[in-house]
């Protein structure tokens, strides 16, 4: 199963990466390496062995409905690269 | 011109009651100084683990055995999965949800709703899963867009109707949130706040030719915050691509908002995101898993719900099926009842004062029965003083206004005024002789074949006890004296 262009293309703007052609080549190259180590892993035989939801053994983890103190705002705020009157400011979302 | 039918797919978000959020522990509350509630793990900072909250999932389950679901967990384990796409108001990149035909909590359900000819329509409910609200997006006038993250990570839950609608029309689809909101309530999982945005309802609407296999293409239809938004929108809809179809155009798959004022809607401006969420489990989050004995006792532990009250109200009680609808309307309301009956009140007394001066007085003021000083020990007490005569039922209603005003107890209240009703003959008696001794020429009338002036005759006996005499031993005590 080796992964196309196009298809690096799509998860590129589906994650929101701006990649030129070098880049796009590059990137095939190293997902169709990483697919192929899948591929070492699905040859092997797993028969006897139940698919599993989830790597670890562990279920139901929850913790009680009680509420704790949050963040102080300004500390909320700090790493942002924008904020104002207490909001984090990103650009305007509906465009054209 | 052929006939067309419209089908409505129903998606309902309930924001849960719980004190803290979904997968930490900030507080969950409305409104508040923008992000003040936030913390690691709703801001999505690196390294933070969620720590699923036990109450939202059970009120979930609770939900779904009230709609007749099948349970998510108990077969195979249920989990939650990772719902992938950027906007600023998920931090995290992705909404936590859950995915699949019979990993939500709640699936394969139904709900009974009443239709105008007195009986009832079942509508299917797909799949009733529990996910995270995202925080609030506020476009600023100097441009740019502002963000409070307070919301984002309050427990939602999401109930989506079967595929294909069995939702028709605009009624229909009021009537099925209406119903909803009110189970949703009296099991205490949501406030039922459409203004505020605790319960919204997304419908997609489409309407086809009668008798085709095919539904035709919809539009999703934003921004309804009434009942009867919900109705006119999806009636609105179903009329315009109706319209547009008579004019050969063809119908765009779209997102729609209602505008209120107008009475209409119009095409939304939202960048689709691309549809394609790469869904995969939530490595973060261990899968879940439910007992049968665990899920018989949420089952065993639900409350008496609205259509079980009505059906007890109607046929125990003798109500008719107006006052029971009123009482029903409101969990408190009808708890509030419950109590008057469970005191020694008589149902349908207790109901007709609850119905009208009690909640005409409570909707004056605006305030909730609780929150009014008339307790049902006042209502019980007032009906029992009208029962054995002690006051009419005239004075009862001053009695009652009073008791509302100021909280005293009505037979405190009668005691007071000295409004008990006189039932003692004898005083009686003396009053309607000295009336007739007062007025020999209407006696003479009626004597003389007159009926209609005995009516003139109650009056002035009643005005001289102030009202307060027994009016069934006025009548057979005047009667007696006329005829002698
Ligand atoms: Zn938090």
């Amino acid at each position: 199963m080796a992964i196309s262009l196009d298809e690096v293309r799509h998860v590129a703007k589906l994650a929101r990466l701006d990649l030129d052609e070098p880049e796009i080549m590059s990137l095939q190259t190293e997902l169709n390496a990483l697919i192929g180590h899948f591929s070492d892993i699905q040859a092997v035989d797993f028969g006897g062995v139940d698919p599993k939801l989830h790597a670890s053994n562990l279920t139901n983890v929850w913790a009680e409905d009680v509420p704790r103190s949050s963040f102080k705002r300004e500390l909320a705020l700090k790493n942002a690269p924008m904020s104002k009157a207490g909001l984090f400011l990103v650009p305007m979302i509906i465009e054209d | 011109m052929p006939n067309y039918v419209t089908s409505v797919g129903m998606e309902v978000h309930a924001e849960l009651s719980t004190k803290s959020k979904m997968f930490c522990r900030c507080q969950v509350a409305f409104g508040g100084e923008p992000n003040t509630r936030t913390c690691p793990v709703c801001l999505a900072l690196p390294g933070s683990l969620p720590v699923p909250n036990r109450e939202a999932i059970e009120m979930v389950i609770k939900t779904a055995l009230a709609l007749n679901c099948k349970i998510g967990g108990t077969k195979e384990e249920s989990i939650f999965h990772r719902k992938n796409y950027f906007y600023p108001d998920i931090p995290k990149g992705f909404q936590t949800t859950q995915y699949g035909e019979e990993n939500p909590f709640g699936y394969h359900g139904y709900l009974e709703i009443p239709t105008p000819d007195g009986g009832t329509k079942r509508i299917g409910i797909r799949r009733i899963h529990l996910e995270e609200d995202t925080g609030k997006l506020m476009h600023l006038p100097s441009g740019g867009s502002g963000i409070d993250y307070n919301r984002a990570g309050t427990p939602l839950m999401e109930i989506v109707t079967d595929f294909p609608p069995d939702i028709h029309n605009g009624e229909e689809a009021k009537e099925y949130l209406s119903q909803l909101r009110q189970i949703l309530m009296y099991l205490g999982v949501c406030d039922g706040k459409m203004e505020e945005g605790s319960l919204r309802c997304e419908p997609n609407i489409s309407i086809a030719p009668e008798g085709s296999k095919e539904l035709g293409v919809k539009s999703e239809l934003k921004n309804l915050n009434s009942f009867r938004s919900v109705q006119m929108g999806i009636a609105f809809e179903s009329r315009r691509q109706e319209a547009a179809l008579e004019n050969g155009e063809t119908l765009l798959q779209e997102t729609r908002g209602w505008n209120e004022q107008k009475e209409s809607s119009f095409a939304m401006r939202i960048k689709e995101a691309e549809n394609d969420y790469r869904y995969f489990p939530c490595p973060d989050l261990v899968p879940m898993s439910f007992t049968p004995e665990y899920i018989e006792e949420l089952r065993a532990n639900l409350p008496e719900l609205p259509l079980a009250k009505f059906q007890r109200y109607t046929q125990e009680y003798g109500l008719s099926a107006y006052d029971a609808n009123l009482l029903i309307s409101e969990r408190e309301w009808a708890y509030w009842f419950e109590e008057a009956i469970e005191k020694g009140g008589e149902p349908k007394a207790i109901c007709n004062w609850m119905n009208s001066d009690f909640a005409k007085m409570l909707n004056e003021e605006g305030i909730t029965s609780r929150q009014s000083k008339i307790t049902p020990d006042h209502l019980v007490e007032l009906v029992k003083l009208i029962e054995d005569g002690t006051i009419s039922g005239k004075i009862a209603k001053t009695i009652f206004a009073k008791a509302y005003e100021t909280g005293d107890m009505p037979k405190k209240l009668v005691e007071a005024s000295g409004a008990t009703q006189i039932s003692d003959t004898g005083a009686i008696k003396a009053q309607v002789q000295a009336v007739l001794d007062a007025n020999p020429d209407v006696v003479a009338k009626y004597k003389g074949g007159n009926m209609g002036v005995k009516g003139f005759l109650v009056g002035q006996i009643m005005k001289a006890t102030q009202g307060r005499a027994n009016p069934g031993i006025v009548q057979q005590l005047l009667d007696e004296l006329l005829s002698s």
